[in-house]
This record gives structure tokens, C-alpha cells and sequence, in this order.
């Protein structure tokens, strides 16, 4: 190829580029740091975005001189840039941000943490504001009760849920899987449906059936099998309630999906070896709808960990939940270096199952070739 | 013709129930004259009446509306890129920390999110109201948009964008006349998700927002955390009643183009 080492060149400016945008998303987190930035606002937004625009506009610009070699034009660096230049904006540098309040100490001031970065006296203060980041919030997280038991019960919560979601889910998608074929679409349709209607609504929905004086308690009271109403909701038990009934729609396609796969002439051949029934499902039909079964498990254990909405509206103040308490640490306590480091170790823990989960996708992707 | 065994038939019915029942518990109580909502009263439609002249309620759906068409038409716009990024850009610098951004916030809990926005946000010193709501949704529903358009662009046969360009599209023509007609589907789906988690989202509204931009979700929760009221019940009958309407009626469109489709193709091929 004659053009490579242009491409190469283009490579270099473009990941210089890049190393540029990097620098003023650091830029952005220190302005952000110092306290004379909430005085300069009036010239210092204009600032920042002219310094993001030409940033942009040079990255841009460097993508469209390579890809004139492909062809592919200016626009080609839009479509790669735009995008790009927003997640950077608004996904990366907004995390960096929590990264360094975490390391910050709580303050009266506003905003309300410390050390504050002010450049207008020289570089000497960088290193006194490195200086003064320290681990100290994470020590206080370990130090008080409260948060390891919230990381602790948020995991147990998730398991035991995933665990209830897959009990309900699988039976669903079996009997989805054996009807008739014309009744698919519609079933699927259904188990759609929840999906798309408001997360917030269903779990509302929730509340007027499970409280004391709820549907649930006045038909068991009617029935006889109870005396007096049960105390469901506020519990731990609504929690796992919740969670399965918004969640079920999330487990029953992963597992249909690899139901509806399966060759049932494998079942009858079992059948003929002289499996029963039983066997023939437990020896063939679930071992090949492990990776249905698998993705289902992630998709409800990883966001069940952060939930807010469930453990606010059905736990109860009993309930522990590491989302609930960060939402309490931010906006009832106010200390955000704290938040924010529950945050990052919310994060961290989050690292595991995500990294799990990509590893089973792929190899589940490499096996479907 | 395979019969259900009497297993599967109360697997499903038991499942459906489950999955229904309280959506529908919901949708009754909300004719209920009561006030007391978990006593029936009699039929009443009284509390779309008093919803429908709640001021701070249409204020708060008109809100929602607004963020979530922007957010949603923006999203779609940048997802759309973003697919068309990772299926076919190739290699480029920064490559893996691309699809990283766009695949984490899909994982990225909502609490995680909207602090951090919220942090960049005073840190810019930026005044919360609607605009930031309307940033915020974008980010993440970008994410969801370019997963939905990347499957359907991952089977695209990229040679047809090329034959255009060599007919002598430019890339913007060879998109629009091309590509775009054929991904279109996964567009509008993409768009309708992006719509619904938009509507749907209280956490990192709540986060984002300022005085004069409660959204719905917001109202919503600040109304049912002291228990339930009939107010609420009607106005979520109204959402689950649009909603469901809406998915009915795109499914049904879906399935109507795919039907055409293939009768044209038959035609077509009856015709060569």
C-alpha cells in the first residue's frame, strides 16, 4: 500500500489529538476543582467551550485527512467524532470527576469539599492540591457499619432474586417455547410489553397490592388462611418481589431464545434410548439452554445491585441498598466526597459480574460460528 | 399439531398473571370513588377529572414530553453514528475506548450516572433545568439506540453503500438513499426505546434537574413515597393505556411492511 506511511502520520496527529482531549477533560476537572472557577463563570463557560470547540474542531479535522485516503470525506470524521467527543464529555470526564470528590474531604463551603484548586497563584498549588487528596473516605466506608453492610445486602439481595427470577422465568419459557408456533409472536408480545411500560408504574403497582390493608392481605383474609393481615410491604420480602416482577421480562427471552433453538428431535431421540422425560430435559434440554440461562442471570444480578426505585418504594427503611444509600448520602446528608466514593467502589464491585458476563457473550458468540 | 402438556399451560398462565395482574389491579382502582384506594367504592371516573385540572401535573407531563422527544431525536442521531462507528469504521485511534463508552453506561447504574453528571454539571457551573435533563438522557440513551442500529447493521452488506459510491453518491447521498432506508426499522426502534427510557427515567432526572423542570417520573415518585393514591392510579392507567397503544400499533406496522415486502419480492421474482 503506497499510502500507509500518510496513514500512519495521520495516526500520530490523531492520537496526539486525542491526548489533547484528554488534557482538557483533566483541564475540566481542575476548573471544576477550583473555587475561582464559580466566580468566572460569566467568562469561563464561554472559555471552556471555545477550548472544546477548537479541540473538536482539530480532532475533526485530523480524522477527515485520514479518511480522505479512504474515501470517505469529512463526514466519515463526523460520524467518528461526534459521538466520540460527547461520551468523552459526558461519560468520561464526568466519572473522573467522581473519581477525584472521592478523594476530596467534606466542607462547608460551596461547593461543599476540599482542597479546591486555585491556579491563579501558580503551579505551586497543583502539588499542595495533590497533596491534600487522600484515601480518607474510603477508610471512613470501612470504618462505619453501614456501608459494608449495604454492599453486603445488595449482593445477597441480587442473588437470591436472580436466583427467584430464574425459578419463575424458566417454567415461562419453556411452556413459550413448546406452544404452537403461531401463538410465538403473540407470547413474545406479552412478555414485551412490561418492558416497555414505566419501570416506576410497575413497581407502584406493586405497592397498593402488598400493603397491610392491601389486595393481596384482604383476599388471604377472605380465603380464611390468614387472621390478620401480613406485613409485606416495608420488608425485605417486597424487595425480592419487586425485583422478580420487573426484572422476569429480562430472564424469559435470554432462556427462550435458547429454548426455541433447540432441535426436538434430539428429545425424541433421548426418548427412544430410554430416557424418561425428566431425564431427556435434565440430561438435554437444560444443559442446552445454559447460555439463555446464564445471560439471564447477568442481566438481572447487574443492575439489581444499584437499584434505587424498588428498595425505596418497597423496602421500607429496613432495607439496605447501596443505591438507596448513595442517594441518602448525596441528597439528605450532603457529604458527596462520601457518595462519591461509594460510588467508585459500587463501581469496582460492578467490575466482576460485568467482566464475567462479556467473557460468556463472546465465547457463546465464537460457539454460534 | 402439538398439544400443551397441562405443565406448560400453568406455567404460562401462572407467569402471565403474575406479569398482568397487578397492572390491571392498578387500572381498576383507578375508577374507584374512594379515596381510600384499597376500598371499592363504586365506578368513577373523578380522578381524571381532578388529574386533568392538576396544574403541576400537566405542567410536569409536558415537561416530560419535551426532554424525551429531544433526548430521544438527538440519541437516535448519535447512536446511529456511533453504530455505524463500530461496524464499519474499522481501526482507529481509540478504538477500544470507544466501545467501551458505549457499552458501559448500559451497565453503569443509574445512581453512578446521574451523580457524576450532576457533578460536571455544577462543576461548569451550568443552571439545571430542562437542557440538562435533555444532556443527560441523550448520553445514555445513545448507548441503547447504537446497540439496537449495530444488530441490524452488523448483517447490512456493506457493498451496496459502495456500489452507490462508485455510481457516484457522495457518502451523505449514498447513506441516505441506501443504507438509511434499509437500517430504518432498527432507527425507529431505537428511537422508541430511547423515547420510553426517557419518559420512564426518575433516578438520573432527578439528579440532572432543576427548579421548573419536575418531570413526570419525578412527581410520580415524590407522590406514591407516602403510599398510593388514586391520582396516581389514573395517571398511570393513562401512560400503560398510551404505551400499550403505541407498541400494538408499531408492531403492527412492522409486521404489515414485512408482509408487503415479501409479496414484492414474490411479484418480483414471479416477474423475472
Amino acid at each position: 500500500m503506497s499510502d500507509t506511511p500518510s496513514i500512519r502520520a495521520m495516526n500520530f496527529a490523531l492520537g496526539f489529538m486525542l491526548l489533547a482531549l484528554a488534557a482538557f477533560a483533566a483541564r475540566l476537572a481542575i476548573l471544576f476543582a477550583s473555587d475561582g472557577w464559580d466566580a468566572t463563570s460569566a467568562t469561563g463557560f464561554p472559555l471552556t467551550l471555545a477550548i472544546f470547540i477548537a479541540l473538536a474542531a482539530g480532532t475533526l479535522s485530523a480524522m477527515s485527512k485520514m479518511d480522505q485516503d479512504r474515501r470517505t470525506g469529512f463526514l466519515g470524521a463526523t460520524v467518528i467524532g461526534l459521538p466520540y467527543v460527547w461520551l468523552l464529555a459526558l461519560f468520561l470526564v464526568p466519572f473522573l470527576i467522581v473519581l477525584k470528590i472521592s478523594l476530596s474531604d467534606v466542607a462547608l463551603a460551596r461547593p461543599p469539599y476540599m482542597p479546591q484548586l486555585d491556579l491563579s497563584e501558580g503551579w505551586s498549588n497543583l502539588t499542595a492540591f495533590l497533596s491534600d487528596l487522600d484515601f480518607e473516605n474510603y477508610t471512613f466506608l470501612t470504618s462505619d457499619d453501614l456501608y459494608w453492610k449495604a454492599y453486603l445486602s445488595s449482593l445477597q439481595i441480587a442473588f437470591v432474586a436472580t436466583a427467584c427470577t430464574l425459578l419463575i422465568a424458566y417454567p415461562v419459557a419453556y411452556g413459550m417455547a413448546r406452544a404452537p408456533q403461531e401463538w410465538h409472536a403473540t407470547l413474545l408480545m406479552l412478555v414485551i410489553l412490561p418492558f416497555w411500560t414505566s419501570f416506576l408504574i410497575r413497581v407502584y403497582s406493586l405497592m397498593g397490592i402488598l400493603s397491610n390493608d392491601g389486595v393481596l392481605n384482604q383476599f388471604l383474609l377472605w380465603t380464611g388462611l390468614i387472621g390478620e393481615p401480613l406485613q409485606i410491604l416495608n420488608t425485605k420480602l417486597a424487595v425480592y418481589i419487586g425485583i422478580v416482577y420487573t426484572y422476569l421480562p429480562f430472564m424469559i427471552l435470554p432462556i427462550y431464545a435458547s429454548l426455541e433453538k433447540l432441535d426436538e428431535s434430539l428429545l425424541e431421540a433421548a426418548e427412544d434410548l430410554g430416557c424418561s422425560r425428566f431425564q431427556a430435559f435434565w440430561l438435554v434440554t437444560f444443559p442446552l439452554s445454559k447460555g439463555g440461562i446464564i445471560a439471564g442471570c447477568f442481566l438481572v444480578f447487574i443492575p439489581t445491585i444499584g437499584e434505587f426505585v424498588i428498595p425505596s418504594l418497597l423496602g421500607g427503611s429496613g432495607t439496605l441498598m447501596i443505591g438507596k444509600v448513595l442517594w441518602e448520602e448525596f441528597f439528605n446528608n450532603r457529604d458527596w466526597p462520601v457518595a462519591s466514593a461509594v460510588a467508585v467502589i459500587l463501581l469496582l464491585i460492578l467490575i466482576i459480574p460485568i467482566v464475567l458476563f462479556q467473557r460468556s457473550e463472546e465465547k457463546s458468540r465464537e460457539a454460534g460460528q | 399439531m402439538k398439544r400443551l402438556s397441562w405443565f406448560n399451560v400453568t406455567a404460562l398462565t401462572l407467569g402471565f398473571a403474575f406479569l398482568y395482574l397487578p397492572m390491571i389491579i392498578l387500572i381498576v382502582y383507578s375508577f374507584n370513588e374512594s379515596r381510600l384506594v384499597t376500598v371499592w367504592a363504586g365506578f368513577s371516573t373523578k380522578w381524571y377529572g381532578t388529574l386533568l385540572q392538576d396544574q403541576e401535573f400537566l405542567d410536569a407531563a409536558w415537561v416530560t414530553v419535551q426532554v424525551a422527544f429531544l433526548s430521544s431525536t438527538i440519541a437516535t442521531v448519535l447512536g446511529t453514528m456511533a453504530a455505524h462507528v463500530i461496524i464499519n469504521a474499522g481501526r482507529f485511534p481509540g478504538r477500544t475506548l470507544f466501545s467501551g463508552m458505549i457499552y458501559a453506561p448500559l451497565v453503569m447504574p443509574e445512581v453512578i450516572t446521574g451523580l457524576s453528571l450532576l457533578l460536571l454539571f455544577i462543576g461548569l457551573n451550568i443552571d439545571r433545568g430542562i437542557m440538562t435533563v435533555v444532556l443527560a438522557h441523550t448520553t445514555f440513551a445513545m448507548c441503547y439506540v447504537s446497540v439496537v442500529v449495530s444488530s441490524r447493521l452488523a448483517t447490512f452488506d456493506t457493498a451496496l453503500e459502495e456500489a452507490a459510491r462508485d455510481l457516484g453518491a457522495t457518502p451523505f447521498q449514498a447513506f441516505r438513499l441506501v443504507t438509511l432506508p434499509i437500517i430504518l426499522p432498527a432507527v425507529i426502534s431505537g428511537w422508541l426505546l430511547a423515547f420510553t427510557l426517557s419518559l420512564d427515567d426518575l433516578v438520573i432526572a432527578s439528579f440532572t434537574t432543576g427548579p421548573g423542570a419536575t418531570t413526570l417520573p419525578i412527581k410520580i415518585f415524590s407522590a406514591v413515597r407516602l403510599g398510593v393514591s388514586p391520582q396516581i392510579n389514573a395517571l398511570s392507567t393513562l401512560m400503560i393505556v398510551v404505551v400499550t397503544i403505541g407498541v400494538i400499533t408499531a408492531s403492527l406496522v412492522t409486521k404489515r411492511n414485512a408482509v408487503r415486502r415479501a409479496e414484492e419480492e414474490r411479484a418480483g421474482a414471479a416477474s423475472a
